[in-house]
C-alpha cells in the first residue's frame, strides 16, 4: 500500500514540475516577445502569423536615438559608402538621419534623477533606521506607521497640491522636483528595509566599540555601517528601481526638460516615424537593467516587496 | 578638567544623535507629503481652477456635496470596485497555485523563480505599453495564440477592464506566489508525517495544515494588492487612458482628468480626499497584518 501511495505521489511530483515548466514559458512569452520585437525589421514586427524566425538587426535602436525624414530619392553610391554603419542601416530603411532624439536625453534624466534620489533617500533613511533600532522614541510604533503610511498614499492624489506648489516656487519641469519626490518615496520604504537590516546586527559590537572610547557616531560609522553593506547594497537597488519605474509622478509633474523615460516612451507611438520596432527597442533598454538587479536581488525580494517585515 | 567630565563620553550625547538621525526624516516627509494634504484640504472647501486668474471662491461642502450625488463618480468606484476584484482574485488563483506546484525540490527552482518573479520588478507603465503590442486585434501574439481571429481586446468596452486586470494579474501573481512560497516553506514537515501517517487524504492535509498556516501571508499579499489595484493609474491610463467611453475610467483616472486635463481643483481635491479616506482605512489594516506577521 505504501509502495503504491509514493509511486502515485511521485507521478503527481512529476506531473507538477511538468506542469511548472509550462507556466514558465507561457509567463515568459510577454517578455520575450517585446524582446524580440526589439530586433525585427520594420516589416516583421507586424505580420499575420506573427514572425519567429528572422535575420536579428539593430536599426530599431538606431531609429530610437536619432530622428528622420523619409528619403525621397535613393542615396548615391558614393554618399552610402562613405556613411558610417547606423547611416548605412537607416538608408536601407528609406530614411535619412537629421539630428539626435530626445530619448538619450530622456534616459538620461531617468538615471540621474534615479540615482540622486536613491543616494538622499538611502542616506537619511540609514541615519532614521539607525536612531529608531538602537534608541527609545517615544511612540516609535506610531512614528514608524506614520513613515510607512506616506508610501501608500496615491500619486494622483498627492500630485494636486503638489504641482500647485512647484508650480509656485518653480519646481515644475525640473530634476529637483521630480528627485524630491522619489526621495519621499523611497525615503518610508528605506527606513523601513533598513530598520530590518540593522536590527540583526547584534547590540554588543557597539556596546564593546563604546568601551574603547568610540563616540557614538563613530560606532554607528565605522561598525554598523560595515556591517550593514548587503542591506544597504539591496536596498539601493530597490530604491532605484522605484524610481526608475515611476510614471505618474513623472507624467504629471514633467513634461520636457526633466521629462524621464516612462512617459516619454509611450508618448512616441503613433508620432510620425516611430514604430513598434523602435517602442520595443526602447522598452528593451529601459527594462533591461531591471531585469538584472532583479537576479541581483533575488534572495531579497520578499523582504524588499513587505517592506522588511518578512524575512524568511 | 574635573574627575567627573574626563569620564562623560566623548562626543554627542545619545540624545543628540537619535535627534540628530531621526528628525530630518520625519520632517522631510510632513514637509512633502503631510503639508500638501492640509494645502488640498483647504483648496477642497473652494470653487476654484489654477489655471484661472479667478481667486478661490469659498463654498463650504458643496464640491462634496456635488461628488457624492454625481453618477459619474460612483459609476466610477464601481468600476474600480469590479477591477480589484477581478485582478485580485486571478492574482491569489495564480499566485498560490503556481505556489503550490513550485513548493518542491525541483531542478533549477531558484532561476525558474527569478524568472517568474522579473514582471513585478518592471514599470508599470512600460508593461502596460507592450502589452497593448501583445493584444494587438490583427498582429498581435494573444490573439494569434488563443486563435481569437481579430477580437478586439483595448478598444473594446466589453473586454476592456478585463484586458487591463490580466495585465495586471501577470505582473502581480508573482507577489502573491513569493509570499506564498514564504508561507509554504514555513509549515514544519513534521506535520505533513503525522497527517501521512494518519493516511489523512490530500484534501484534508490541505485544508487542515497547508491552508491555515499560510493563511496570514496569503492575507497580507490580499490586503497589499487590494489597496494598490483601488490605486491602480499607470497600467489603465497607458493601455486605455480610460475608454472606450468611460468603460475603464477607474477612481484614479477619473480624478487625473477632473485634476489636469479639465482644471477642476477645487472638485478634484474633494475627490482626492474622499479616495484618501478609503485608502487610509485599508492601508491601516495592511500595517496591522504586517505588524502582526513581524511579531511571529
Amino acid at each position: 500500500m505504501a509502495a503504491v501511495e509514493s509511486t502515485r505521489s511521485r507521478f503527481f511530483n512529476k506531473v507538477a514540475i511538468l506542469i511548472v515548466l509550462i507556466l514558465t514559458v507561457i509567463y515568459l512569452i510577454p517578455l520575450y516577445w517585446i524582446g524580440s520585437t526589439a530586433f525585427k525589421p520594420r516589416a516583421a514586427a507586424t505580420t499575420v502569423p506573427p514572425t519567429v524566425f528572422y535575420k536579428p538587426e539593430v536599426t530599431p535602436f538606431v531609429k530610437l536615438f536619432t530622428k528622420r525624414v523619409q528619403l525621397r530619392k535613393a542615396v548615391s553610391e558614393d554618399k552610402y559608402e562613405q556613411a558610417k554603419w547606423y547611416e548605412k542601416l537607416v538608408y536601407d530603411a528609406g530614411e535619412r538621419i537629421i539630428t539626435r532624439s530626445p530619448f538619450l536625453n530622456r534616459f538620461w534624466n531617468s538615471i540621474i534623477i534615479a540615482c540622486v534620489s536613491t543616494f538622499l533617500a538611502l542616506t537619511l533613511g540609514t541615519f532614521t533606521a539607525y536612531g529608531f533600532s538602537r534608541f527609545k522614541v517615544k511612540g516609535e510604533n506610531d512614528w514608524l506607521f506614520f513613515i510607512l503610511s506616506t508610501r501608500m498614499l496615491p500619486p494622483v492624489v498627492v500630485a494636486i497640491p503638489i504641482f500647485l506648489m512647484f508650480r509656485r516656487i518653480g519646481l515644475v519641469d525640473t530634476h529637483l522636483g521630480l528627485i524630491l519626490l522619489y526621495t519621499a518615496l523611497n525615503l518610508s520604504f528605506c527606513v523601513w528595509l533598513m530598520k530590518g537590516f540593522i536590527d540583526e546586527i547584534p547590540i554588543e559590537y557597539e556596546e564593546a566599540a563604546l568601551v574603547d572610547g568610540y563616540t557614538r557616531f563613530e560606532a554607528f560609522w565605522k561598525i554598523v555601517l560595515p556591517q550593514s553593506a548587503t542591506g544597504i547594497a539591496a536596498t539601493a537597488v530597490f530604491s532605484f528601481i522605484t524610481a526608475w519605474n515611476e510614471y505618474a509622478f513623472a507624467l504629471m509633474m514633467t513634461n520636457r526638460k526633466a521629462q524621464t523615460a516612462p512617459p516619454f516612451i509611450p508618448s512616441q507611438l503613433g508620432s510620425g516615424m516611430i514604430d513598434w520596432t523602435t517602442i520595443a527597442a526602447g522598452t528593451f533598454i529601459f527594462l533591461f537593467p531591471v531585469a538584472i538587479f532583479t537576479f541581483l536581488l533575488r534572495k531579497h525580494l520578499l523582504r524588499g516587496v513587505t517592506f522588511g517585515a518578512i524575512r524568511k | 578638567m574635573t574627575a567627573t567630565a574626563a569620564t562623560v563620553r566623548r562626543g554627542l550625547s545619545d540624545l543628540a544623535i537619535r535627534n540628530m538621525f531621526v528628525i530630518p526624516t520625519i520632517v522631510f516627509l510632513i514637509l512633502i507629503n503631510i503639508f500638501p494634504l492640509f494645502y488640498s484640504l483647504i483648496l477642497s472647501f473652494a470653487d476654484y481652477s489654477a489655471v484661472s486668474a479667478k481667486p478661490p471662491d469659498w463654498i463650504g461642502i458643496q464640491n462634496y456635496r456635488e461628488l457624492l450625488r454625481d453618477p459619474h463618480v460612483w459609476e466610477s468606484l464601481y468600476i474600480t470596485l469590479k477591477y480589484v476584484i477581478i485582478s485580485v482574485s486571478g492574482q491569489l488563483v495564480v499566485g498560490f497555485g503556481v505556489a503550490l506546484l513550485l513548493n518542491r525540490s525541483i531542478p533549477g527552482k531558484g532561476t525558474i523563480t527569478t524568472l517568474l518573479l522579473l514582471p513585478m520588478m518592471m514599470s508599470m507603465a512600460i508593461v502596460g505599453l507592450f502589452w497593448k503590442l501583445l493584444y494587438s486585434p490583427s498582429w498581435g501574439i494573444i490573439n494569434y495564440l488563443l486563435g481569437l481571429q481579430n477580437f478586439v481586446w483595448i478598444s473594446n468596452a466589453d473586454v476592456a477592464l478585463l484586458a487591463i486586470a490580466i495585465t495586471d494579474i501577470w505582473m502581480w501573481s508573482p507577489f502573491v506566489m513569493l509570499l506564498s512560497l514564504a508561507g509554504l516553506s514555513a509549515i514544519p514537515k513534521h506535520l505533513y508525517e503525522a497527517a501521512a501517517i494518519d493516511r489523512a487524504s490530500r484534501w484534508f492535509t490541505f485544508r487542515r495544515i497547508t491552508l491555515p498556516l499560510v493563511t496570514p501571508l496569503l492575507l497580507i499579499a490580499v490586503i497589499f494588492r487590494t489597496m494598490e489595484a483601488f490605486k491602480t493609474f499607470d497600467l489603465a491610463f497607458i493601455m486605455t487612458g480610460g475608454g472606450p467611453g468611460t468603460a475603464t475610467e477607474l477612481i484614479a483616472i477619473k480624478l487625473y482628468n477632473m485634476a489636469f486635463p479639465q482644471w477642476q481643483t477645487g472638485k478634484s481635491c474633494a475627490l482626492a480626499y474622499i479616495l484618501l479616506i478609503m485608502i487610509i482605512g485599508i492601508s491601516n489594516i495592511y500595517i496591522k497584518y504586517l505588524n502582526k506577521a513581524k511579531e511571529r
